[in-house]
């Protein structure tokens, strides 16, 4: 007897687990051929704001193109490129208000950029001037982490706040597949369940961590389903599709400025391009057919041709808005060149709110370094 | 013999240990078919299958604790974290478990772990990836700190390292990774951990460095040659334990000494080794001992790290103020 029960109960485990992971499908609204597939999932928007998203990916295209070329010239720095992400990014960033704040990882600038952050101090933080991470006032921002994982709990501290103080607001953080592997992201996720904090998590599913491919960095079937572990609403989308990204991170917000917590959100994306601009060679880890695949699931393509088909978008619209990003492109880079070169004299001034006695001393010494 | 990098060394001393012993695993970020962001386990999976050589999950802590437990199990695990900047990811694993296993065990267990970690300077990271942290882990009983500053020395100490029974934290500088190649024999050799190198004969100043640095040092000293003075560059290689026989011998032979570190001033290596000279070699000393180190910010933004970064001028300008003593 004994021995039955032990087996029913092992093969209970195995079954709970495939119940759940069959659970997780992924929620597409627009397909590869620009045609709504479920109508019932279509979020409201405005023909205008309909056109207002597909310019914001129009434009984060080309300044991805731009700023690619701009630091193989040596004219930016670190770069982190996006062409591939615009729906995952820039849906889910119009889905928010103003007053919420954004904890990014270092690939999630566009965001950044449509919440407020001026182009020019983008191109800075490429640069590593430290005016580049100074978040203008207002701009409910704070600068790209560097160490993968550390936003997610700070999002949840961000969302507990925000529920302390009553405000009507959400914390969005974004990670990558790879950010999921690590112990803040399941510490960022359980937390704010545990407080239902009005916090939105997105894991930005582009397939690779570097090289390392999704499959090596978990057993599990899919990223959203962490989220039962957590105890919160978790759902995998189709990263690619913009009225799905949007909708989802819409329903999430409504949720948590409802007080009902947290939500974690996988998008399936892919970056076209290398890792980072220090090096990266995809061709040593993806092949060539993957890209295509997933080339053909381009944002911008589906995009264009859901909008053209309701008249919403044509070859004169996206021209007038190349050119506007090219212009604006062209106008930051100038003023990130003219803005003054960063002193070790200005580091040493944000170390502390009051400079220690011992910072002061070496700050003469390199106030007449620099002054040569 | 072969002209190899430090990188290509190093990968060389892997590809021996992979060979000489079966229990060596390597693993990290990226290192197994990408051969590492840097390229230092070129090949290393191809050569020895994906159960010696292996990716990881993204998570810094988890690798730890896997060496430490793998460790357990008899094999010898060579872990990469893939920036020494993110060694606070894994401090506990390194600092609050590994460094004290032989320790809180009694003796029964013990944790043959290196850890390879590229860090410093000049190369125009992001941040938290150029920090020089390595006062953080030689702060700890229990672990050894090496960082080399050549091709030969890479090869000879990380074989020691692979083959130590304790924890030794494994410091590659990226700025000297392809700056030079250098004559390294193909076969394996071992430099012991814990012996320093004179890199320089000199008889009228010491300077005390590691990494980076003794280059700075060398331009330094070569430049103040010129000016008629002879210094000395003494290498450490080993942070920890250093070697203070060797420098004692130095300071004892000039009188005049200069430690010169990349990281910033506040209580790092540098401050550790002058409070060794003062309390065994006071009466050999000419005058103070300076130091030459960053300033006490966080590492630099990339754009000022030119400034921020000690060069072979900060070298000399400290030198001249002991010289002229
Ligand atoms: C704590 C930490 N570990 C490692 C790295 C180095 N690193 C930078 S990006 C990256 C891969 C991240 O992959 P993923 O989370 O999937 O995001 P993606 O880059 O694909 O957007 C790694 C390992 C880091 N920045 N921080």
């Amino acid at each position: 007897m004994a021995s039955k029960t032990k087996k029913t109960t092992k093969a209970d485990a195995l079954q709970q687990l495939e119940k759940i992971e069959d659970q997780f499908q992924t929620l597409q609204i627009l397909n590869e051929e620009g045609e709504i597939v479920n109508e019932a999932a279509m979020p409201d928007l405005t023909n205008e704001q309909l056109q207002e998203l597909m310019t914001r990916m129009v434009y984060t295209r080309i300044l991805d193109q731009r700023s690619i070329s701009l630091n193989r010239q040596g004219r930016l720095g670190f770069y982190a490129p996006t062409a591939g992400q615009e729906a995952s990014q820039l849906a889910s960033q119009f889905a928010l208000e103003k007053e919420d704040f954004i904890l990014p990882g270092y690939r999630d600038v566009p965001q950044l950029i449509w919440h407020g952050l001026p182009l020019a101090q983008a191109f800075l933080f490429s640069r590593g001037h430290f005016k580049g991470n100074q978040m203008p006032e207002g701009v409910n921002v704070i600068s790209p982490q560097i160490i993968i994982g550390a936003q997610y709990i700070q999002a949840a501290g961000v969302a507990l706040g925000m529920k302390k103080r009553g405000a009507k607001s959400v914390a969005i953080t974004y990670t990558g597949d790879g950010g999921a592997s690590q112990g803040d992201f399941y510490e960022g996720i359980n937390f704010a369940g545990a407080y239902k904090a009005p916090a939105i998590f997105i894991v930005q599913n582009n397939r690779f961590a570097i090289s390392t491919p999704v499959e090596k960095q978990s057993a599990a079937k899919t990223i959203a389903q962490k989220a039962v572990a957590a105890g919160i609403p978790g759902i995998q989308v189709d990263g690619m599709d913009p009225l799905a990204v949007y909708a989802a991170v819409s329903e999430a917000r409504e949720r948590a400025v409802n007080g009902e917590g947290p939500t974690l959100i996988e998008t399936l994306t892919y970056r076209y391009g290398p890792h980072t601009m220090a090096g990266d060679d995809p061709t040593r880890y993806r092949s060539s057919d993957l890209d295509n695949e997933w080339e053909k699931k381009d944002p911008l393509v589906r995009f264009r041709k859901f909008l053209e088909k309701k008249d919403l978008w044509n070859e004169e619209k996206e021209n007038e808005v190349i050119e506007k990003a090219k212009e604006d492109i062209k106008e930051a880079i100038k003023i990130a060149d003219e803005t003054a070169k960063q002193k070790v004299t200005d580091l040493m001034s944000i170390m502390y709110e009051e400079m220690p006695p011992h910072l002061q001393e070496q700050y003469e010494i390199y106030k007449e370094k620099e002054s040569k | 013999m072969a002209q190899m990098t430090m990188i290509q060394a190093i990968t060389d001393a892997m590809r021996n240990e992979l060979r000489n012993d079966p229990n060596v695993l390597v693993f990290g970020e990226d290192v197994g078919l990408n051969g590492g962001v840097f390229r230092a386990t070129e090949g290393l999976q191809a050569e020895f299958g994906e159960e010696r050589v292996f990716d990881t999950p993204l998570a810094e802590s988890g690798i730890g604790g896997l060496a430490i437990g793998l460790g357990l199990q008899g094999f010898r695990p060579v872990m990469e974290i893939q920036f020494f900047g993110f060694v606070y990811e894994v401090m506990d694993a390194v600092a609050g478990q590994m460094a004290r296993m032989r320790y809180r065990s009694g003796g029964r267990y013990h944790s043959p772990v290196t850890i390879r970690s590229p860090f410093g300077g000049g190369v125009h990271t992001p941040e938290l990836h150029a920090d020089s942290l390595e006062g953080l882990v030689a702060q700890q009983p229990g672990l050894k700190v090496v960082i080399p500053s050549t091709p030969y020395d890479a090869k000879g100490l990380l074989i020691s390292a692979i083959r130590d029974n304790d924890p030794v934290v494994f410091l590659e500088h990226m700025k000297l990774y392809r700056s030079f190649r250098q004559e390294v024999p193909e076969e394996e050799y071992m430099i012991p951990i814990g012996k320093a190198d004179v890199k320089r004969e000199g008889t009228d100043m010491s300077i005390i460095t590691y990494g980076a640095m003794v280059h700075e040092s060398l331009k330094a000293a070569e430049e103040l040659e010129k000016e008629g003075h002879s210094v000395e560059v003494v290498d450490l290689r080993t942070i920890m334990p250093f070697d203070i026989e060797t420098i004692i011998a130095s300071v004892e032979k000039t009188g005049r000494v200069i430690v010169v570190q990349e990281a910033q001033r506040q209580a790092g290596m540098a401050s550790q080794i002058v409070a060794e000279i003062n309390e065994r070699a006071i009466l050999s000393l000419e005058a103070p001992v300076l130091r030459v180190t960053a300033p006490d910010t966080v590492f630099a933004f990339s754009q000022a790290e030119s400034v921020w970064l000690p060069n072979y001028k900060d070298v000399i300008e400290a030198a001249k103020k002991v010289l002229t003593f």
